[in-house]
Parts: C-alpha cells; sequence; structure tokens
C-alpha cells in the first residue's frame, strides 16, 4: 500500500487521489482506536505547532481540530478574526507570516474568500489545511462523511448518496461530491432549483427537485443547511415552504421503501431541513459523524506532518 | 545475501514449549496475567504461545494485540512515514500482570514504544518482556528480556527473522548476512 499523501497540502477533495482517501481512513482507523483509550493522546507530533486560523465562525470544525492536535501531542495557538489585526487593515499574507514566524509548521484555516487556502498554500512555507474556504471545499467534513459511509456500510463505492439543501452556498456539497465520486459513489444533488448550481451535471451529478423521490434512490441522505449567511438575495418564499417541500421528517422517512441513513454535517435547524424525531432517530448517524471527525482529522494533520522536514 | 538457519521448526517448537513452562513457572494459572504482542511480528509469537499454554492450562489465556506506531521515536526520521497496525485491547489492564511479547530484541526502542503505547489503557502491576530472539550486545537503550528463546551475537548489518508456516511456508528461525562482510 502507498503510505504517503500525493499531496503536500490539504486545499481540497478535488486534488486527492482515490488512493489519498484509503490512506487517510485506513490512518483515521487507527486514531478511532486511539481516541478510545483511557488515555486518549500520543506523542507523534510532540515537536510540531500547529495554527488554527479562523477568520469565520465555527464551533465543531474549531474544536474537532483542537482536539485532533492535542490527541497528536501538537502544540497550538488559535486565533479567530475578530479581535484581531485583520480589522486594523492587515493582508492575509501578512497576518499569516507573522504567525510563522513564531516557527509555526502547518496552519488550519477557515476563511470566507474561496481560494484562500490554495492562495496562502502558495505563498508561506508552512504546511496548510483549508477548513472551509467560503463556498468552494471544506475537506476534512467531506472526508468525515464518506468515512462514516464507509463504517456504516463497509465501503462507499457503489453506494447512492443524495445532498438535499442549499448547494449552491455549500462547500460541503462540492467536496462531498468530489470525495465520494473518486471513491465510486453515485452523488444526486436535490433542493430549489435556484439553489443547484448549473455546473452539477458537468461533474456527472443526478438533478432532483423532488425530495421523495430522491429519498427512494439513495442509501444516504445528507441534509445542509441552508446557509441564510451567505445569501445576498432571497432564493425561495419562507422557510417554512421550505421546510415543506425539502425538510426531512419522519413520515417522508417511514414511508420509503428501506431504511436509510441519515446525516447532517451540523450545526442543525431542526425543524427546517430535517425535523428532531428524525435528527435523533436510529437511522440518524450525526453523532457519529463527529466522533469520527477528530478521528478523520487526526490522520490529515499526521500524514501532513509526517512529511515536514527539519 | 547469506542465510543460516538459527533455529529450525523443531527446535523452534521445543523452545516455544520451554518459555511457555517458564511463564506458568512465574505465572501460575494466568488469571492475573495477561499476554500482549507487538504489531506486526509479535503477534506470531502469541498466538503459538496462547495455544500452548491453553493445551497445558486446559483453560482461556487472556492475549491482545498492541500497535506502537504513534509512539515510535523516528516519526519523520524516515523516508517514508508509518503506517500503523491494528491494536486490540478490549480487557481492563489495570493491575494485571503483563507479559510484552515480540519476535526480536534488537535496539529496545520498539520495546520502549511499548511501554509507552501500554500505559495509555491503564497502570499494570508489573510488565514483562518475552522474546523469541535476543540480538545480544545491541541495545540503544537499557533494556531486556526476562523470557529469551534464543540468544544470538550479531553484527548491525545483519538481520535475524523469524518466519512462520501460515506466512513464510515454514516455521524457523534464520539469520541474513551480506557476503564479504568484515
Amino acid at each position: 500500500m502507498m503510505n504517503n499523501l500525493s499531496v503536500d497540502h490539504l486545499t481540497g477533495i478535488k486534488d486527492l487521489t482515490a488512493e489519498d482517501i484509503e490512506l487517510i481512513f485506513k490512518t483515521a482507523d487507527s486514531f478511532k482506536e486511539v481516541i478510545n483509550r483511557p488515555i486518549k493522546k500520543v506523542p507523534s507530533l510532540r515537536d510540531i505547532t500547529i495554527a488554527n486560523l479562523f477568520f469565520e465562525n465555527s464551533t465543531r470544525t474549531k474544536l474537532s481540530f483542537e482536539l485532533a492536535e492535542k490527541r497528536l501531542s501538537a502544540d497550538i495557538v488559535n486565533f479567530s478574526a475578530s479581535g484581531s489585526s485583520v480589522k486594523k487593515g492587515e493582508t492575509l499574507v501578512d497576518t499569516v507570516n507573522n504567525i510563522l514566524s513564531m516557527k509555526v509548521d502547518l496552519v488550519v484555516m477557515r476563511h470566507p474568500n474561496p481560494g484562500a487556502a490554495t492562495f496562502l498554500s502558495k505563498k508561506i512555507g508552512a504546511k496548510v489545511i483549508n477548513a472551509g474556504d467560503g463556498t468552494h471545499e471544506h475537506p476534512t467534513q467531506a472526508l468525515l462523511d464518506s468515512y462514516s459511509i464507509r463504517e456504516k456500510f463497509g465501503s462507499v463505492k457503489g453506494k447512492k448518496v443524495v445532498i438535499v439543501g442549499d448547494i449552491l452556498h455549500s462547500r460541503v456539497a462540492l467536496s462531498n461530491i468530489y470525495c465520494l465520486q473518486k471513491q465510486g459513489a453515485e452523488v444526486m444533488v436535490c433542493g430549489p432549483l435556484n439553489l443547484i448550481p448549473k455546473n452539477m451535471k458537468d461533474l456527472g451529478v443526478k438533478v432532483s427537485n423532488n425530495l421523495k423521490e430522491a429519498l427512494e434512490w439513495c442509501d444516504v441522505a445528507n441534509m445542509l443547511r441552508i446557509q441564510l449567511e451567505r445569501q445576498d438575495e432571497t432564493f425561495f418564499p419562507s422557510l417554512r415552504e421550505y421546510a415543506m417541500l425539502f425538510g426531512l421528517n419522519k413520515g417522508i422517512l417511514d414511508s420509503l421503501s428501506k431504511k436509510i441513513v441519515v446525516m447532517h454535517p451540523g450545526p442543525i435547524n431542526r425543524g427546517v431541513e430535517i425535523t428532531s424525531d428524525v435528527a435523533d432517530s436510529d437511522q440518524s448517524i450525526i453523532l457519529q459523524q463527529v466522533e469520527n471527525g477528530v478521528a478523520i482529522r487526526m490522520a490529515v494533520i499526521y500524514l501532513l506532518a509526517s512529511q515536514i522536514e527539519r | 545475501m547469506e542465510k543460516q538457519v538459527i533455529l529450525n521448526d523443531k527446535h523452534l517448537e521445543l523452545t516455544l514449549k520451554r518459555l511457555c513452562h517458564e511463564l506458568i513457572e512465574t505465572h501460575n494459572d494466568f488469571s492475573e496475567t495477561v499476554i500482549i504482542g507487538l504489531q506486526p511480528r509479535g503477534i506470531h509469537v502469541v498466538q503459538r504461545i496462547k495455544e500452548q499454554l491453553q493445551n497445558i492450562l486446559k483453560k482461556e489465556v487472556t492475549c491482545g494485540t498492541l500497535d506502537i506506531t504513534f509512539f515510535r521515536d523516528d516519526f519523520r526520521r524516515r523516508e517514508t512515514p508509518l503506517i500503523p497496525s491494528v491494536t486490540n485491547i478490549d480487557f481492563s489492564i489495570e493491575n494485571k500482570n503483563i507479559v510484552l511479547v515480540d519476535d526480536v530484541l534488537f535496539t529496545g526502542r520498539t520495546i520502549r514504544s511499548g511501554l509507552d503505547a501500554l500505559l495509555s489503557f491503564g497502570r499494570p502491576k508489573g510488565v514483562e518482556l518475552l522474546v523469541l530472539v535476543d540480538r545480544r550486545f545491541r541495545r540503544d537503550l537499557p533494556i531486556e528480556a526476562n523470557y529469551v528463546g534464543k540468544a544470538v551475537d550479531t553484527l548491525l548489518s545483519e538481520r535475524v527473522s523469524v518466519e512462520w508456516a501460515e506466512i513464510e511456508g515454514q516455521d524457523k528461525i534464520v539469520l541474513y548476512s551480506k557476503e564479504n562482510d568484515e
């Protein structure tokens, strides 16, 4: 088996090969066992310093990265855009270079601008992991989603996955499409047609605007949140109407001919894209996704850090 | 590459039997003792020892496997990254006697990592080390085994390999040395 990633940074799933993804999953298997030990920590990254740069709000992802880094014994510094010099007019490269002068080896960055992570990876000497860049990609989320599917079914290959909701503004959707396709899964997107980008057919993705039909087709439904904060115009009349047409409730779920698996990258808007009884049902693997997130991020950091030369 | 068989299948079986009896001398019926094999090659030794012990004692002996990849001291000092194997310790090691098992004891660095990895699972009462081959006088760290199958004197350039019927086709211990060496 190949035991080195083909990339120097993780800026998007688009750059990864199927072998890279398999290597990350294999490594994550070991870390999942580690984080279930009484002492959930290994000393591998004792001499590595990681900066978490969050230019955009995050709870889950930031916490997950921090835990992953701590469980690998890395030293970490945290930075968030509020209360920083960004407000005083400093550019991204300047901010990061200042932080790197403090001898940081790896940068985890979330940024509102698409392509920010790729841009940064070309400008600085440290490793870069994209923790979400605007509406572009969110690679570790897609990896943990696929990993959770693999854990549930044994393999991602041949599975039918529908991504429901605001595809246009979702970095989770794009990364998931790349990630699932590279592993041989079939992907469909479902949502209001004005929230589905025109390039979906070119990506080889099926499109539907009928939730019931989409759910009948799939093995797994990944329910996305409506990203109101990224919408600069009104795409549908009301959240209530959206919930009626595209919200997943127990009624629809039970009316399907087979038991599908329900996923959600969080944060959940209960009662909008998914009702509480579905989110908390035995068909939902939402909390397993969160647990797997730590293992996946440990694997990605471990594999990238192993390329660092002193 | 020159090849010299240190122990053939018959001798290896005798050695394993002897090690089992030595273990029973100290650990009686294994009610307070568990055996943990180090990945990747120690687990085969454990498999054989477990079979023998269960034959003699007529009871189940608790065994686990431990991977030490994340505890190694040569992370990022090697050409290729280290890929971990499976750890399977589905029992508590708290206050247990532990017999750590590996095939070859050489620099002692693997055992050092193994001790660190082991302590992530709790605080054992005591830890002992069993190895099939002890490459004497080649230690980088102050580590010695409690139970030794066979002690051998080797050159740094030589390689000792414990081979098993289920993998390599035959049970034996082989010393490989480069031709025209020293």
